[in-house]
């Protein structure tokens, strides 16, 4: 996948998390946490949900990475590189 | 034993009333569409098809899940939540108390269930199986939803109430279970006022289907709307229906002094055990129980307007309770007998109270809506007074008796009175 596809993926898996929000307007630099109502259990959502999808492994202390958009799709990039996007 | 004071002597402080009725049924999101349904023997009971068993008939709810919900907490919460959240707003609603100044830490939630968890058990089973039964794609949600006081919890996530919220497990007796532990703590003055009654989610689980077709005791009918056919001699079973309905109780003191519109009074309750048989009931016990409610209401069997009863639908369950019934009515000439489940099969959890609302409107109208379905009487189930298939028009409805039984040999009666 590339960076766009795993935002995009990212934008489909937020958008089942969070389907009272408005994810158009999403600052990929800006940290979810201060745009969306997201709490632990919903970051523990995102990172099921690629395990289910792509089976990517996120280790507990590797979460921080999951801060923002960029950061985000900067730390899968590596691990979804040979994911091709269906 | 200390025996309870009858209402009527009790001071205004220990008597409690309904100023609040929110629902969900089959055939009805309200109190008065519910009515409505039923004057008019409209069915709910629809085609319906459940994971693994395959079509089956079920009484299904169409409720707005969003009318007090975001989408986020209906996805994260369960169907069982969903239909509290719901009922418990309606409730609050139709009491007209002043909401916003409750105070919320004197509201108590009593939500009674048959049974809660099978329906998210199932489906993370079905998800994991997806992965070769790999546990780590079992979801964190797991541990909330099924919760025994989930469905209780998120009416108090979701309205911001902070006073005590447990569900009360009591099978199919759990709708008059939760009115009573209610009333019983407001009388404790454990709250000021109490949301109480009962919910089901379980036609979302295939095994409540499953369990009941291999106990021969599932209703099938070519015509979905004439399965559930409680008193008839060609029965053949449940309807397993899905609903929920939540009373508002105070105590009559605080009613009156906000002047508040009085539903009805819990004039008498009871609560027992058979311990004789895991499903099949037993008439004696259940006719003790009712005994026993009319007993501490002060009323004798004759002075009851409408017996609304529980039969389900099952060939031994409803000779039963008609044997209790007899024993406790038989000589009676007042008492009028009709059965809610033949419009909207059994809500399991909400059954009790859901049956005790589709009543309580004959405090106001005089009608009792009729068993429907009947087309041949059972001899073992007939006893003097039954409304069958159309309507009956009262002088007056001043006592509303509700039966509500369980498996496991658990027994339930509300009385209600006429304010």
């Amino acid at each position: 996948m590339t960076p766009a596809e795993i935002r995009e993926e990212i934008i489909d898996i937020l958008e089942d998390i969070s389907p009272d929000e408005d994810l158009d307007s999403l600052d990929d630099s800006q940290a979810f946490r201060d745009q969306l109502e997201l709490d632990s259990m919903d970051f523990l959502d995102i990172v099921m949900e690629l395990r289910k999808r792509h089976r990517v492994q996120i280790p507990e202390e590797e979460y921080g990475n999951l801060a923002s958009m960029s950061s985000t799709v900067t730390y899968l990039e590596p691990k979804m590189k040979d994911i091709v996007k269906t | 034993m200390i025996a309870p004071n009858r209402a009527s002597e009790l001071p205004d402080e220990q008597r409690i009333v309904i100023t609040g009725i929110g629902l969900t049924a089959p055939n009805g999101n309200d109190w008065q569409s519910f009515r409505n349904a039923l004057l008019e023997k409209r069915s709910g009971v629809k085609p319906y098809e459940v994971r693994y068993f395959g079509p089956t008939l079920a009484g299904v709810c169409d409720f707005d899940t969003t009318r007090y919900q975001k989408k986020k907490e209906v996805r994260r919460g369960t169907r069982a939540g969903s239909v509290g959240v719901y009922a418990a707003n309606e409730a609050i609603k139709h009491s007209g108390i002043d909401w916003q100044n409750t105070d919320k830490s004197r509201v108590g939630i009593y939500v009674g269930v048959t049974e809660h968890g099978n329906v998210e058990t199932e489906n993370e089973i079905y998800v994991i199986k997806g992965f070769d039964y790999d546990t780590s794609c079992w979801s964190h949600h797991h541990n909330p939803r099924t919760v025994a006081n989930n469905p209780a919890g998120e009416i108090a996530l979701n309205m911001g109430i902070t006073g005590p919220h447990y569900t009360i497990g009591a099978a199919c007796a759990a709708g008059n279970a939760g009115i009573i532990q209610g009333a019983q703590m407001l009388r404790l003055g454990e709250c000021d006022l109490a949301i109480a009654g009962g919910t089901s989610e379980s036609i979302h689980t295939f095994g409540i289907f499953a369990s009941f077709n291999s106990q021969n005791a599932l209703a099938r009918h070519e015509d979905p709307t004439q399965a559930s056919r409680p008193f008839d001699v060609d029965r053949n079973g449940i309807v397993v229906a899905e609903g929920g309905c939540l009373y508002v109780l105070e105590r009559l003191s605080d009613a009156k002094a906000r002047g508040a519109e009085i539903i009805g009074e819990l004039v008498g309750y009871a609560m027992n055990t058979d311990a004789t048989d895991f499903v099949l009931p037993n008439p004696e016990r259940q006719a003790e129980c009712v005994n026993m409610a009319l007993n501490r209401a002060g009323l004798t069997a004759d002075q009851i307007d409408i017996v609304s009863t529980h039969a389900t639908g099952t060939s031994s369950g409803d000779s039963q309770e008609c044997r209790a019934l007899r024993a406790v009515f038989g000589e009676c000439t007042n008492p009028r007998i009709n059965n809610t489940k033949s419009y909207i099969g059994h809500a399991m959890g909400a059954a009790g109270a859901l049956e005790l609302a589709g009543n309580l409107s004959a405090f106001g109208d005089h009608v009792v809506h009729p068993t429907i379905n009947v087309d041949k009487l059972d001899p073992d189930c007939e006893i003097p007074g039954l409304v069958l298939n159309e309507p009956q028009e009262l002088k007056r409805v001043d006592y509303v008796l509700n039966n509500s039984f369980g498996m496991l040999g658990i027994n339930s009666v509300v009385i209600i009175g006429r304010v």
